[in-house]
């Protein structure tokens, strides 16, 4: 049985990639997770605000009250070397492509097209095999059209690809008026995969407090049921590399984003919950399916179901939901 | 070869040679001295080594007395080894340097020469300190330069190597230690030169090494110890030939030329000043401008000054010399003539008594004291001290630099007398601390030095205040080396980076014709020149000074730097100045900006470009108008009604006059009037708080939590506001007995550092916009005349019955007037909201014994200080001993309230019969334990002075000086960790060990805060602090473990923004409690490396994940047979790292050196774990940390 699949360009031994997440954050995570056998790891997120924050308030820290008062002009010592850029990122990166054998992918998560881009660059020096660029972000002023958004978007992922040579995938959200276009343009912008979909953190209410409190909770298999159907309408289509991510528990959820048309399938929260040794599971779990419905190799299985290739292509779309509604009539609805 | 140059004070010059040249380094901070150990410790930290190829060890002692006794032993096991200090730490090392001196031990201490304590600190420069060690048996090399600082340190440790004679290297604190010079570094190679390895090795073979034991430090009797002490003469007869002959040595080797003693001047003068240390540059100056006209003037200047060599003295001296005066920057009161004159004296003595004077006949000699406390030693004044020896009858032991009204001993100096050079470019610059003034200035003086010939100067004067303080920043730049060793006198460019500056200070006193004036302005240009002061448009007029304008402020904004202006303004002086071509000076600018802010990440440095590029659009010439027409004028510095010595002496001080107060202004003996800062509106903040009554919960944690008291709570019948100004805000008292009280929240905005701890602490929120709580910032301008006038009202307003109030109530207990207010603590400071409590709740009848530290510095610094008086004019009596002595000082005091207590007791028996057996008896039996007890103690006493004021018997007029000790009174020992932990412990535990009724509050930031940041005892694991730099290893010390363990002290550990009650009850507790107690206060601070508008939130995470344990310990429970040991905070219910983490001084280690940051949370972690399971144990199964002899 043929387990190997190629994303971006990159030759994995099996779909299963550790997407960015905790794990990803020490050499030591990175070998458990090769270990137990992902095919490729996601760094963790390098984020462009969280760089700059830190630079700043370091800055603003250590300047604050200085040269003020002649017994303290200063109130902390002197360090030559700061690690505030990505420096530390980078250090993890290189040991780990030193340590392993898999490729690991450098996350950026930014949202400007400014210097920052110049990191992907070093991701590529530290031994990164490809770049995933995460386009977090919400567009708050009602001035920014749409169109606007997603120029800014493709001129990120276009100076993100100018700067390196190694793959670039772009996480995206699905929040789109034409996802499929511009699933598009991000192809056309350069992109050699997509990654559907990052998360975003919904704020929460705190009731006492009368805060806002942000959350995260982990994604549940629930989830995967947008992805599903975009990697499914995408494949076929776009001649790019595509990989799911959000939701994925279970071995089920992996055959069913591969038969939908993943390349590869990412996972952090199974990995979270039941530690990165559930990853050889979700693989075992895959090959058990794989040899119960007779298939020989992930390529024979990459998008077996995508809208191309099922019987009723308008699954996918608005008729299913006219369908599901009266379904849903008849089974509640109706009855006495 | 180009010589190898480098742009630093005196401090880092010496430093580097001293860690060159040492293997051990053992120190504790002092101002002016601190840095010299903060580089070495960095350096060494960094993996820098010295001339042998290895890192010297640098170790922090407890207290000076500590580190001198490390250096001995270290010296007596045969590590060269070195020590830095000043002032009253130097007095610490005597003891220590007579033992190092008679055991012929080389060594060379160095020190920044500073004013002791006497009936005052000072912090600056004098030789008080070095000249109090002259019997000690140490050489003593002097530097009057940066230089030199870096020369004779060099020099010295040579000569010691050689001589076996320790030496005290000694330059002026901060003139020399903090001014920023261009030096020529002196290379390895040549250091390496100088020193002797055989004279090392010489060293080492003398050491204690039980290879071949010898045994030193014996006790001698009357048979020998004499002859003993007489062995070292050789050695020291030898010093000023071994000297000389190093620095020839030097000369030869670096190509720099000292002398013993240096004379420059007329080859044949008549009148020749004889100065040691920096005074001796000012001199030069003044001599050499002199001299060029023709006088007959000399400057002899002193560098050996011990051994005193009386041949080299006069070798030195032109044969002409018909008059000498010696000056002295020290006083010796009492003495026949201060130290260096009455060595001259002696040696002329001694020469003329053997006929050996070179000169014709014997000089006229006169003494002077100058410069003490960093005063001004400018050329005016050595002109004036020449002056007076051309006179027939001049002066002797004058004084000069001041006004003597009082002895009459000041030589009067003539102003206009100025000898800065026309071709050196003379800069000052008036900001703010917070502005980055002087770091832009620093970074201005290495832009110019390191890439242009000049030689270059900077010396910074900062104001006491630790918010909203003011720097001036005075620069040279010139062809030739600078000895001007005073302010500039003639500025030929002037920034004035705050435009309210113009209206407290005269910016434009020292602009020379034709000066170049920078203002940064918010106006537009036309608003700007009829917002000036009249005075200072007239002063631009007359002076035809070139005037340019920037709004710095809305450049800053636009590129994202916040407040900071530093780049705006000084890319704008590089752009006007002339200084260097203004392109390549831009470029330069950019090139700093890199180095100096490249480690801090590439966006810092993006910004800070970016302002650069945007200040030339936004800087206009002026033009300036024919005529002054502003109708500004200066406001005075303090209001009409303050009283006259607030008027006439503070004032003047407040604004930038104090130098020409006369000594008949300042008190005999150091006595102030408390309750001055009042007088001193520094309206420091653009916005203060807010309050909205229809939000309010009443609840006085706003005003609580103030750390400056500048929110006031009152409550008072509406009667009482029928005169109240329009805007004066009221609400109705919340509350079962409110009635129709009238409860008032009033702002004292002009006080207000706009820190906005007070919204922070605010529990309630506005209904519609949960954003706003009852108390919110808003901008001062638009309200200040309305608030002002508020708050005047306000105060005429009855204070709160003390007696009718719940001291337990937290509330209740903003309604006390606080008795320490408006002080000069940093905006949000941690501190002063315990001390400020403390002064609520027992200030009108306490007594502060305050250990140096920032508490003493707010407390007590001039020009106004902020304990303050009630209406009936009691409040607390407040003194500063010293640093190390502060439990036992106020240890002291306990003595004297008992002492007198029982005598007035004993003395009010004998009267019985004269007073009445009731009062008497009403008297000795008064518990005193609440408010009203105390107030009817108070009446008794009143009733018993107006009965004693009528007899005549000697024991009635004895007791009226004693009855005021019958009312129970309330000891504060009051100081920082740095104090408690470390330099006071061991007073502080016999203090605590004895008993006595004493209440010692530790204001505990776990770092040395005045100083600037230095690691004490309490510091926590994994924080870095200087000396610290690699994060601490060791855990924080337990100090209310150790004092639990008595059994018989009262200790809490409190933090005020986690339990603002159970830091309330604590004081009361601790005050009602019959014996010693301990308050262990968390106190955040700006050395933690955090938003001050965050220290509520740091204190509560601290006590949630562990790190501060709240609990209370009163023996008291026990003799009621209950656990002593209470528990206040809940199990640690955070990691360690969710609170440190939010921490520069801990976050920052995980940007230099992850790993070990890594496992120093583990070990923080485990340390915060164990001890709360000790805690927990001890609180549960009885509490006995040890046996309890209650009360």
């Amino acid at each position: 049985m043929n387990l190997t699949t190629k994303y971006m360009g990159l030759e994995l031994r099996n779909p299963l990639i550790a997407s960015a997440g905790p794990l990803s954050e020490t050499v030591d995570g990175i070998k458990k997770l090769e270990t137990a056998g992902v095919g490729a790891v996601v760094m963790f997120s390098l984020f462009e605000e969280q760089l700059q924050q830190e630079a700043n308030t370091l800055d603003a820290s250590l300047e604050a009250g200085t040269e003020s008062f002649a017994e303290s002009l200063s109130y902390f010592p002197h360090a030559d070397d700061f690690k505030v850029g990505p420096e530390q990122y980078l250090e993890i990166l290189h040991a780990a492509s030193q340590q392993v054998q898999i490729p690991i992918i450098g996350s950026l998560n930014g949202i400007s097209s400014k210097g920052w881009i110049e990191y992907a660059r070093k991701m590529q020096e530290a031994g990164a095999k490809g770049i995933e660029l995460n386009l977090y972000y919400i567009p708050t002023d009602p001035k920014m059209s749409a169109t606007a958004v997603e120029k800014q978007k493709v001129a990120v992922v276009q100076a993100v690809k100018a700067a390196v040579t190694i793959p670039v995938a772009v996480k995206l959200s699905p929040f789109f008026t034409s996802m499929a276009s511009m699933a598009r343009k991000m192809k056309r912008a350069g992109a050699d995969a997509l990654v559907l979909f990052n998360r975003f953190y919904q704020p929460d209410f705190d009731l006492d407090e009368l805060t806002v409190s942000p959350t995260l909770h982990l994604s549940t298999a629930e989830e995967i049921r947008l992805p599903l159907r975009w990697l499914a309408i995408l494949r076929g289509q776009l001649r790019i590399s595509l990989a799911a991510t959000t939701g994925v528990q279970t071995s089920t959820e992996v055959v069913k984003y591969l038969l939908a048309g993943a390349d590869a399938v990412m996972t952090t929260s199974a990995l979270l919950h039941n530690g990165p040794g559930y990853a050889t599971q979700l693989i075992a779990g895959l090959q058990q399916w794989m040899e119960e419905h007779e298939y020989r190799s992930i390529k024979q299985m990459k998008g077996a179901m995508s809208q191309k290739s099922v019987a009723d292509p308008t699954a996918f779309e608005r008729a299913n939901y006219i369908k599901i509604l009266e379904k849903y009539k008849s089974e509640y609805t109706l009855k006495p | 070869m180009k010589k190898l140059t480098g742009i630093m004070d005196g401090n880092e010059a010496t430093a580097y040679i001293a860690h060159k040249t040492n293997e051990v380094c053992a120190i504790y901070p002092i101002t002016p001295s601190s840095p010299m150990g903060e580089f070495s410790d960095e350096w060494s930290a960094g993996n820098k080594k010295n001339i042998w190829g290895t890192i010297p060890l640098v170790a922090e002692l407890q207290s000076e007395g500590g580190a001198s006794g490390a250096v001995h032993g270290a010296l007596q096991t045969g590590a060269l080894t070195t020590t830095f200090t000043a002032s009253q730490g130097l007095l610490l090392m005597i003891p220590n340097m007579y033992k190092i001196a008679g055991e012929l031990t080389a060594t060379v201490f160095h020190v920044t020469a500073r004013s002791l304590a006497c009936q005052a600190l000072s912090i600056f420069g004098d030789h008080s300190d070095v000249l109090a060690c002259r019997a000690t048996g140490f050489a003593f090399l002097c530097s009057a330069s940066v230089q030199e600082a870096m020369d004779m340190a060099l020099i010295a440790q040579a000569a010691t190597l050689e001589s076996r004679v320790p030496f005290l290297h000694f330059f002026d604190g901060f003139r020399t230690s903090h001014e920023v010079q261009k030096v020529n570094l002196i290379p390895e190679d040549q250091i390496r030169a100088m020193i002797n390895d055989e004279l090392v090795f010489a060293h080492r073979a003398r050491a204690l090494n039980p290879e071949k034991p010898v045994l030193r430090g014996t006790a001698q009797n009357p048979d020998v110890y004499f002859q003993g002490r007489e062995t070292v003469n050789p050695f020291y007869d030898q010093v000023p030939g071994i000297v000389e002959k190093v620095m020839a040595q030097f000369g030869k080797i670096v190509g720099r030329h000292y002398k013993l003693f240096d004379y420059s001047g007329a080859p044949d003068a008549e009148r020749v000043i004889v100065v040691m240390g920096s005074g001796a540059e000012a001199a030069l100056e003044a001599v050499n401008f002199l001299a060029a006209k023709g006088e007959k003037v000399g400057v002899l200047r002193v560098h050996l000054y011990r051994p005193f060599s009386a041949k080299h003295f006069l070798t030195a001296l032109p044969k002409s010399v018909k008059a000498l005066a010696v000056l002295d920057r020290t006083k010796e009161p009492g003495c026949a003539g201060e130290p260096m004159y009455q060595d001259v004296l002696t040696v002329l003595g001694e020469a003329q008594q053997g006929d050996a004077l070179p000169f014709a006949k014997m000089p006229r000699v006169i003494g002077g004291r100058y410069g003490l406390s960093s005063k001004e030693f400018t050329p005016a004044m050595v002109k004036a001290v020449f002056d007076e020896l051309a006179k027939p009858q001049p002066k002797n032991h004058f004084t000069v630099g001041i006004n003597d009204d009082v002895g009459h001993t000041s030589l009067t100096c003539d102003p206009k007398f100025i000898t800065e050079s026309p071709k050196v470019t003379r800069a000052m610059f008036f900001g703010l601390g917070a502005d980055g003034t002087v770091g832009a200035n620093k970074n201005t003086i290495k832009i110019i030095g390191d890439e242009t010939d000049l030689y270059t100067q900077g010396y910074f004067v900062y104001d006491s205040k630790k918010s909203g303080s003011r720097t001036v920043s005075h620069l040279r730049f010139g062809p030739e080396p600078i000895l001007s060793t005073y302010l500039v006198q003639a500025a030929n460019f002037i920034g004035c980076h705050q435009f309210n500056f113009l209206e407290k200070t005269d910016v434009l006193k020292y602009a020379a014709e034709g000066a170049v004036f920078l203002l940064n302005s918010p106006y537009s240009q036309q608003e700007t020149w009829e917002r000036l002061p009249r005075s200072v448009q007239q002063q631009i007029i007359d002076r035809k000074v070139k005037f340019y304008v920037i709004d710095a402020y809305k450049v800053a904004a636009a590129t994202g730097m916040g407040t900071r202006i530093n780049t705006i303004m000084q890319t704008c002086f590089f752009a006007i100045s002339g200084v260097l071509p203004k392109d390549e000076a831009i470029e330069k600018i950019k090139g700093a900006i890199k180095k100096t802010y490249g480690k801090k990440g590439e966006d810092v440095v993006k910004k800070n470009f970016e302002a650069v590029d945007q200040t030339l659009a936004n800087l206009h010439a002026m033009k300036v108008p024919a005529t002054a027409t502003s109708k500004v004028e200066m406001p005075p510095p303090v209001p009409a009604e303050a009283p006259d010595y607030v008027k006439n002496v503070l004032g003047k001080i407040m604004s930038d006059q104090g130098d020409e107060l006369p000594v008949s202004a300042m008190p005999v003996d150091g006595t102030f009037p408390t309750g001055t800062t009042q007088w001193e509106k520094r309206n420091i903040s653009l916005s203060v708080p807010v309050w909205d009554p229809k939000t309010c919960i009443q609840c006085g944690n706003c005003a609580y939590v103030c750390p400056h008291a500048c929110i006031r709570m009152k409550t008072v019948s509406p009667t009482a506001l029928a005169q109240a100004p329009q805007g004066f805000v009221s609400t109705q008292l919340k509350g079962k007995d409110a009635g129709d009280k009238r409860y008032i929240l009033q702002v004292a905005v002009e006080d207000c550092t706009g820190c906005a701890l007070c919204v922070q602490a605010c529990p309630a929120k506005n209904k519609e916009q949960v954003s706003r709580r009852a108390i919110n910032m808003e901008d001062k301008d638009p309200i200040l005349a309305r608030e002002r006038a508020n708050f005047s009202f306000f105060q005429t307003l009855p204070e709160n019955d003390r007696t009718t109030l719940d001291m337990t109530s937290l509330r209740d207990v903003q309604f006390l007037q606080p008795l320490f207010e408006f002080s000069g603590a940093c905006g949000g400071c941690g501190e002063t909201p315990y001390v400020k409590l403390a002064s609520q709740l027992f200030g009108d009848r306490m007594i502060v014994a305050n250990a140096t530290g920032c508490s003493s510095i707010y407390g007590g610094n001039l020009p106004t200080t902020p304990w303050a008086k009630n209406k009936e004019g009691r409040g607390p009596a407040w003194s500063n001993s010293l640093f190390e002595d502060n439990a036992e000082f106020g240890f002291g005091y306990s003595l004297t309230v008992e002492k007198h207590r029982e005598l007035a007791g004993e003395l009010l028996k004998t009267l019985a019969a004269d007073v009445g057996e009731t009062l008497v008896s009403e008297i000795l039996g008064a518990k005193q334990a609440t408010e009203a007890e105390i107030a009817q103690q108070r009446q008794r006493v009143a009733t018993l002075k107006g009965k004693l004021a009528t007899s005549k018997k000697p024991e009635a007029r004895n007791l009226l000086t004693l009855a005021d000790m019958l009312v129970k009174r309330s000891v504060w020992i009051m100081g920082g960790d740095g104090w408690a932990y470390d330099i006071g412990y061991g007073g502080l535990d016999h203090v605590l060990a004895s008993g006595r009724k004493v209440n010692v509050l530790v204001l505990d930031t776990e770092v040395y805060s005045n100083t600037g940041g230095q690691m004490s005892k309490s510091t926590p694991i994994g924080a870095v602090a200087k000396f610290a730099a690699g994060g601490k290893r060791m855990g924080k010390k337990d100090l209310g473990m150790i004092a639990m363990s008595y059994g018989n002290v009262y200790v809490a550990k409190i933090a005020m923004g986690a339990s603002p009650r159970q830091t309330l009850r604590a004081f009361v507790e601790a005050d009602a409690y019959p014996g010693p107690s301990l308050i262990i206060a968390y106190s955040h601070c700006i050395a933690h490396g955090i938003d001050m508008i965050n220290g509520l939130r740091q204190q509560k995470l601290a006590v949630d994940s562990g790190h501060w344990p709240l609990y209370r310990y009163n023996p008291l429970l026990a003799a009621q047979g209950q656990n002593p040991l209470q528990l206040d905070s809940k199990q640690p219910s955070i990691p360690l790292k969710d609170y440190i983490y939010t921490e520069i001084r801990y976050k920052m280690l995980t940007h230099s050196n992850p790993e070990v940051a890594k496992q120093l949370l583990e070990d923080g972690q485990k340390f915060v774990n164990d001890r709360w399971a000790m805690y927990e144990k001890l609180a549960a199964n009885g509490g006995a940390v040890a046996p309890v002899v209650a009360g």
